[in-house]
């Protein structure tokens, strides 16, 4: 049974990783950049939920502000493009990376100022309530955050393999002027991928929050997102997810069999081990250039 | 306007082009020797702080500045220089000895590190990085009985040739030991460049493919670069730790390796000077803050000084990816040709991306 409990919460915590690895994937199938501040992305998203939510605050019914904090980080994410990432247009990989890193530290220094640095916690209905079955306790959260990332994850996938607009970015990222030459708007393809990301940041964003408490520092979770990322090779949609279920699985069973101090280093620990011994990720995109 | 007339092929590779750089750059070391007589205790102590960084920013300089590889994990060879530089010095090795060890350590086992991390390029070996650096804090805790864990360390006294090196009774001592280190390590560095090892480095920097076609061996100097850009960082590292006075598993954390990239891009990525205009920066803009936010009569804001930092950074790329040192090269271009100068001199071509990914 602990095995089992064990699991279903390392599966619900691989979930919240998977889904900021989406992100992370999302940009780099669209833009061929990473996105390094989608973990503050997810915990902006979350900050501006409990902004409408909470009591304190405006206080608006949850479902009804669900779609608002969608909108809003969605436009905010077109924003950041129209007004920052533009200007790195055709600039290489290193210097978004930094760029998105920075924009990872003033989004931080941005939610602090606005919502203060104490932890707070988000009123979800989905924090309430829990399901018991078999002697394992799943509560609703768990749940529906299983739920809502196996959703988003074929929707996306499939986003990206019929539509129109989803074909258009990956043409975009693999090669910017050919994808000129087809009629693809590239600039406007990249501000919708910024816009989607900033969405599915805030969906992460939402389930993270009705998880557990949420303060400014919880952005560092990309971080995890990352070695899920990376385990799934990058470039590949459902490839995030299995990474972010590695990880969230590998996570509570390292803490009740390794010794303490050992445990947290784990996920990094197979993060390394990845990128040594399959570099391109467990499913692999890149093929070596020839000249 | 002057004009060099190149008679012999060493006109290319001199340590300095003319006697005008030559005097210009022997008045900056005379400043600097001097300097202890002419500012406070208080300024000197950060003239030395902004000196050490500087060493740390010159290694992380090597790797991304010229050989075009990103690095978030310095912070945790910086740890790795710090805690074997004392370590060896609780065990009797003199700092004179202790402090060039601790950097060649760094260097082997950077190098070694490199190795598997050399197939790995751009955005990977961000993320390898990132990894170590996080790791290093989980590692430094796990070897307490060396590192002494969540307490900490203390950094032992440091006697030169019978002279105690003490920050607080002889900050003197301190600075002359920071610009000797920053001395030596920007000489070095500045001799790699001219040998054939930093032509390869910039020619791995510029195309790994073309470089590979003129026959450098970009597995070897890409392990080259992480070696050497590790040792120095160990140096700063080491440094750093001995100038704090104490130290523990955070305050090597990944966000000091952050700062540090963040120095180099802001002080001028792939050139010296940029270092050391970078960390400056790093060194003042707290203080300048906290006056700035005493004047307006506020209260200090937590978490103003990164937010700050990111706002600059990203400034900096958007308008001046050459940094400080490259917007000066710009003001003195501009005064050299004057009134010849073109606004689009500087202009950057316009780039398309193309990825390596077929799905």
């Amino acid at each position: 049974m602990e095995v089992m409990q064990l699991l279903l919460s390392g599966l619900a915590n691989g979930c919240v990783y998977g889904l900021v690895a989406l992100g992370f994937v999302l940009i780099y199938k669209a833009t061929e950049a990473v996105n390094f501040a989608q973990g503050d992305f997810m915990m902006l998203g979350a900050f501006v939920m409990i902004g409408l939510v909470n009591p304190q605050y405006l206080g608006m019914n949850f479902w009804l502000a669900v779609p608002v904090a969608l909108l809003i980080m969605a436009a905010l994410g077109y924003l950041l493009d129209l007004t920052i990432l533009r200007f790195m247009f055709g600039q290489s990989q290193t210097a978004v990376v930094i760029l998105t890193i920075a924009l990872g530290f003033v989004i931080r220094f941005v939610a602090g100022v606005i919502w203060g640095h104490e932890p707070q916690s988000l009123h979800s209905p989905l924090a309430l309530g829990d399901v018991r079955a078999g002697g394992v306790v799943l509560s609703l959260a768990d749940i529906s955050v299983i739920v809502v990332t196996l959703l988003m994850t074929v929707l996306l996938w499939q986003f990206f393999q019929r539509t129109k607009l989803g074909l258009a970015m990956q043409a975009a990222s693999q090669n910017q002027m050919a994808a000129y030459y087809m009629g693809i708007p590239v600039k406007r393809v990249q501000g919708a991928v910024w816009a989607l990301a900033g969405v599915v940041a805030c969906v992460a964003g939402i389930l993270y929050a009705s998880k557990g408490t949420l303060d400014i520092s919880s952005g560092f979770i990309g971080i995890k997102a990352f070695a899920a990322a990376v385990i799934g090779g990058f470039g590949s949609l459902p490839g995030a997810l299995m990474g972010g279920l590695i990880v969230g699985l590998i996570e509570p069973f390292a803490a009740r069999y390794f010794p303490t101090g050992y445990s947290q280093i784990a996920p990094y620990a197979l993060l390394i081990l990845v990128l040594v011994f399959r570099p391109n990720g467990l499913f692999a995109q890149v093929r070596v250039k020839k000249v | 306007m002057r004009f060099h007339f190149k008679t012999s092929y060493d006109h290319d590779i001199r340590l300095f082009p003319d006697r005008w750089t030559l005097s210009v750059y022997g008045a900056l070391l005379v400043l600097m020797l001097v300097l202890p007589w002419i500012i406070d205790s208080f300024y000197l102590g950060e003239v030395t702080n902004v000196l050490i960084w500087a060493v740390a920013g010159l290694g992380l300089m090597l790797l991304t500045g010229q050989t075009g590889q990103v690095s978030l994990g310095h912070s945790a060879f910086m740890a790795l220089g710090c805690y074997s530089c004392v370590i060896m010095m609780e065990n009797g090795v003199p700092i004179l000895l202790a402090l060039p060890l601790a950097g060649v350590l760094t260097g082997v086992i950077g190098a070694i590190i490199a190795l598997p991390a050399l197939r790995l390029h751009g955005v990977y070996l961000a993320i390898f990085t990132l990894a170590l650096a996080i790791l290093a804090d989980d590692v430094i805790v796990i070897l307490s009985p060396w590192t002494g864990g969540v307490n900490g360390k203390f950094a032992p006294e440091i006697w030169i040739f019978g002279i105690e090196i003490n920050r607080w009774a002889n900050p003197a001592s301190w600075y002359f030991l920071a610009l000797g280190t920053a001395v030596v390590v920007t000489l070095l560095y500045r001799n790699l460049l001219r040998a054939p090892l930093g032509r390869a480095f910039a020619a791995v920097r510029d195309s790994e493919i073309s470089a590979q076609a003129m026959g450098v061996d970009v597995a070897r100097t890409k392990t080259l670069a992480f070696g050497l850009s590790c040792a120095f960082a160990g140096l700063g590292g080491a440094l750093l730790g001995l100038f704090a006075g104490a130290f523990n598993n955070e305050t090597f954390n990944f966000l000091i390796s952050i700062q540090l990239l963040m120095m180099i891009i802001i002080g001028g990525l792939g050139f010296i000077h940029g270092a050391f205009l970078g960390a400056i920066v790093i060194a003042f803009l707290p203080q300048f803050l906290s006056i700035l936010t005493d004047n307006l009569g506020s209260a200090s804001i937590p978490g103003l000084e990164t937010g700050v930092f990111g706002m600059l950074l990203i400034a900096f790329i958007l308008f001046e990816p050459m940094g400080l040192y490259g917007r000066w090269l710009k003001m003195r271009t501009w005064l050299e040709l004057f009134p010849f100068a073109r606004r689009d001199m500087f202009r950057r071509q316009k780039t398309y991306l193309k990825t390596e990914r077929l799905r």
